[in-house]
């Protein structure tokens, strides 16, 4: 269950932000995770209103963006998106490929309600 | 939140004295909503009266990792390893795969040949630091309490004390799960991921996250193999299939089947 640190970690790095703009709350928060980060959406999506209690980011929506893994085939250059549980190139069948997406675990954006000033 | 352009103005609704009014405000408009009752009205809840400020909502794009500050210290912990010649293995595994008795075997078939040290990884108890003790390695339990992983920070602590003074191999023996760990970078040098034979030969397919990003995989008790109608190729096939090209030991701690390749390996990964 390391979605607990996960989340603690996305709670105080949106509060690092809101805190920088001077923010008086969090609207939405988008993040990205990749199909081989490790990371389970759901209890993310469940933890993240328990770990952002009390704070700005209390009543944030939380947008999950999930990203498939992707591999570069070293025998013909290809790109393209790969099944987790099995790396290869579909074109030329070639297992001999670079994985180039699937292990983000990135915050996008963060929305924030301000006050004019 | 206002549905046409996501923006935070709620349209909203509150009671003055029982009176219940809703209404919709505009966009970033700072304007006075009337009401009935005089200001000097003595009441005592609270609402928010127009502000002299209105209120804007901003996207700001921050584009970071998220555990980016777990990555920071593991960047410093890979700085410090480089700088003291040490290279450091994080053994990720399930729990009961071996990676303790495997390390006993291991730290005494180094020693006297390379300088090692250990850091490993339990939710409770110093049983596994006990056991490796003696061995010629200085070795250090963290009690991660109720983490099913370890941390940069927590390394990061541990290694002057432990990793200094001319030690070359230093053993991270993480918490026995096989999901969380590998989202935790802790500046090793690489990972390495440990699979006996008393688990599935599909675990490689089923818990890819791991797999994929540990360019070693090491098969443990490889006797019992026959026993269990094990089929290694099968399991190749499967860490191939998660990491194309990941190098495998086979071996067996208990038999010292394999013991000799893989100790082999280690001596040459320091020289």
């Amino acid at each position: 269950m390391h979605e607990l640190s996960i989340a603690q970690a996305l709670v105080e790095q949106i509060e690092a932000a809101a805190t920088k703009e001077h923010a008086k709350r969090v609207v939405r928060v988008v993040i990205t995770v990749g199909a081989l980060s490790g990371v389970d959406p759901e209890a993310l999506r469940s933890l993240f209103p328990l770990v952002a209690e009390d704070t700005v980011t209390a009543d944030a929506e939380l947008v999950v963006e999930p990203v498939s893994a992707r591999v570069r085939c070293r025998a013909c250059g290809r790109e393209e998106a790969a099944e987790t549980s099995f790396l290869r190139c579909s074109v030329c069948g070639s297992r001999d490929v670079e994985l180039i997406a699937g292990r983000e675990l990135h915050i996008k954006t963060v929305e924030l309600e301000i006050d004019e000033r | 939140m206002c549905k046409d352009c996501g923006c935070s103005v709620d349209p909203n609704v509150h009671s003055h004295h029982g009176v219940v009014h809703s209404h919709q405000h505009t966009h970033g408009q700072a304007h006075a909503h009337p009401h009935e009752h005089p200001h000097d009205f003595p009441h005592k809840h609270p609402h928010e009266h127009v502000p002299a400020v209105a209120s804007e909502t901003r996207t700001v794009e921050i584009q970071q990792k998220i555990l980016s500050r777990n990555d920071e210290q593991a960047e410093l912990n890979r700085a410090w390893l480089k700088a003291h010649g040490v290279v450091a293995v994080n053994l990720i595994s399930s729990p009961g795969t071996g990676k303790t008795y495997l390390l006993e075997r291991t730290l005494e078939g180094l020693r006297g040949k390379i300088s090692c040290a250990v850091i490993t990884g339990d939710q409770r108890t110093d049983n596994d630091a006990r056991r490796l003790q003696g061995k010629g390695a200085q070795v250090r339990q963290i009690e991660t309490i109720n983490a099913c992983h370890l941390d940069a920070e927590q390394v990061g602590r541990l290694l002057p004390e432990i990793a200094g003074d001319g030690v070359q191999l230093l053993f991270i023996e993480n918490v026995g799960n096989l999901v969380c760990p590998a989202a935790f970078d802790l500046g090793e040098t690489f990972k390495i991921a440990l699979l006996s034979t008393t688990e599935g030969e599909d675990k490689p397919v089923k818990y890819p996250t791991l797999f994929s990003a540990a360019p070693v995989a090491v098969l443990t008790k490889m006797d019992l193999a026959p026993h269990l109608d094990w089929d290694v190729a099968t399991c190749r096939s499967n860490l191939r299939q998660v990491r194309p090209g990941v190098f495998i030991f086979e071996l067996s701690a208990k038999t010292g089947l394999g013991m000799e390749a893989w100790l082999d390996y280690l001596i040459k990964l320091v020289e």
